[in-house]
């Protein structure tokens, strides 16, 4: 079943392609920049879906009436299609859009940034509002993580006269290991595969600043560049083995450990 | 884990952090929650709510006023006709159910398999299995075996592709499952002379709920919300919701027609808003408790 979907697959591109595909979106310079903006993007996507998660997740910790709505409504997104939150995000973010009216409204004068239209600071945001999608689901395995710690080790620490902060970044943080290894390996992974968002919020733009592989592969499929379009799904195939084997390894021993 | 800690645990962590906090402390965490709520989620959800209720002239610039008078049920109307929505809705059923359903089936029984025979060929089965995990599926050479053999386009193509992408999702969750039921369980059956297939049924798969629980959830929530698959191997020969709102939001005809959009989005929501109001006590607890073993 798995075969059906890679292996004999992608052995076919490579009798298909030969090298000449390859060294055209290299010299273009077209697969490097596409290839470090979804690298880039991915390490953004991971930092911060886990910090927004991680934060929720000790904000939300106790079992209050009110957390455990917040906790629900947090989890919306999570259940939205990510093209949804796209167009949604895109509205908030327009130069003429929400967010701009409404700081005007604050401040008084009238402001006009244009928030999807800085080549650098673009895939940042998009990246935030990745992060945004995803949080709830990192808040409740951060939740689930800091539930499985033992309450007698918080006990004995509180009791040597440890504060809040101490029992936080020396107790519960190293014990959320698991839980971070798993987070951080589906953000990764997701980002590196992610197409939704992007294309949603600015399809590539400005000036390809935000073009990430999956784009770039739809974008000259629509062309009928097909062997492009193949050329550059390799390339990430290539990219996330050489990312995932590792994280693959890590994952089994995590495991062999538990069991 | 153990299950006993896990009851065990929220009831003595709750008496510790009480202890320590003082009733201003409560008050102002529960205000910071509100806000943070506010911010974060209310003016998202608000535009969307606002925008979708407008006119096409009070939309071209999405903004958190009221509209002046509100057609939500217009503009529903409109989206449903011209999004096709009824049959893209079906077309989602179509497509989710008999994937989700296959890859958990198929998935369990692999993983099954796999948990049980510990040689080292069934290790190196098992990696391979997983790490369609994290391979991402070569879309372009699949749409093109598709075409070959005639399915692309097709609502059986695009379950098979889906099966084949989850179904390592489905194993990598299940087999670690398998491993902690005991297998004297079936080998007692196996004396009363079940053969493997009343084995698997009767005795492993209703064991397998809590897992399967989270396995499906996850899946069903990226098959449900996925276009990138979708747009290519369907084609817009079949609709789909995602798809139908990609096609609405990006036909020339509906640009900036931020009314239409959102409120296609609303109501593309829907169902799974309603399936999460139902059922969120047991959504959240079944992925918190699968996720982290």
């Amino acid at each position: 079943m798995f075969a059906f979907t890679n292996w004999s697959a992608f052995s076919k591109t490579i009798d298909f392609n030969g090298l000449d595909n390859f060294r055209d979106l290299f010299q273009s310079g077209t697969l490097t920049r596409d290839l470090r903006t979804t690298f880039i993007y991915a390490v953004l996507v991971a930092i911060f879906q886990n910090t927004f998660g991680l934060i929720l997740a000790v904000f939300l910790e106790e079992d209050t009436r009110l957390n455990r709505f917040a906790r629900v409504m947090f989890f919306i997104p999570v259940i939205m299609s990510a093209l949804a939150v796209g167009y949604i995000w895109q509205a908030v973010l327009k130069t003429d859009g929400a967010l701009n009216s409404l700081l005007s409204l604050i401040s008084g004068a009238n402001v006009q940034i244009a928030w999807l239209g800085s080549p650098v600071w673009t895939l940042v945001l998009v990246a935030a509002i990745h992060g945004w999608k995803w949080m709830g689901l990192s808040m409740l395995i951060f939740l689930a993580g800091l539930k499985t710690i033992d309450p007698d080790v918080l006990e004995a620490a509180s009791i040597d006269g440890a504060n809040r902060r101490q029992i936080f970044w020396k107790i519960k943080f190293p014990l959320l290991a698991p839980a971070f290894t798993f987070n951080v390996a589906t953000a990764l992974l997701g980002s590196m595969n992610g197409f939704d968002i992007v294309q949603a919020t600015t399809a590539g733009g400005p000036g390809g600043s935000t073009e990430i592989l999956n784009i770039f592969v739809w974008r000259t499929f629509g062309k009928g560049l097909y062997s492009q379009s193949t050329t550059m799904s390799l390339v990430l195939f290539v990219m996330v083995t050489a990312v995932a084997l590792p994280l693959i390894w890590f994952l089994r021993r995590r495991e062999a450990k538990t069991l | 884990m153990s299950s006993a800690t896990y009851g065990a645990a929220p009831k003595v962590n709750d008496s510790v952090a009480v202890n320590k906090m003082s009733k201003t402390h409560v008050i102002v965490h529960a205000i910071l929650v509100v806000v943070v709520m506010l911010l974060l989620l209310g003016i998202p959800f608000w535009l969307l709510i606002v925008t979708a209720g407008k006119s096409q002239a009070e939309a071209i610039n999405p903004n958190m006023s009221l509209p002046s008078h509100w057609q939500l049920l217009e503009n529903f109307r409109t989206v449903i006709t011209d999004g096709k929505m009824v049959s893209a809705f079906f077309g989602s059923v179509l497509v989710t159910v008999p994937s989700v359903f296959l890859a958990l089936l198929f998935g369990s029984m692999a993983a099954w398999v796999l948990a049980r025979r510990t040689t080292k060929p069934m290790a190196i089965v098992y990696a391979l299995s997983i790490s369609g995990l994290i391979l991402p599926p070569a879309v372009v050479t699949v749409m093109m075996l598709l075409k070959m053999t005639g399915l692309s386009g097709t609502i059986p193509g695009m379950i098979g592709v889906y099966v084949g992408i989850y179904l390592s999702t489905v194993i990598f969750f299940v087999t670690g499952f398998i491993r902690t039921i005991p297998v004297s369980l079936e080998e007692a059956a196996r004396i009363d002379g079940a053969g493997p297939a009343r084995i698997f049924f009767t005795i492993v798969l209703p064991l397998l709920l809590p897992t399967l629980s989270t396995a499906t959830i996850l899946v069903t929530l990226y098959i449900w919300n996925d276009v990138f698959y979708s747009l290519f191997i369907l084609s817009g020969k079949v609709n789909l919701l995602p798809l139908n709102l990609y096609n609405v939001a990006s036909a020339g005809l509906y640009l900036n027609n931020w009314h239409l959009i959102f409120a296609y989005i609303i109501l593309m929501s829907l169902p799974l808003l309603i399936v999460f109001a139902f059922a969120q006590r047991k959504i959240i607890s079944g992925i918190t408790g699968g996720a982290v073993k």
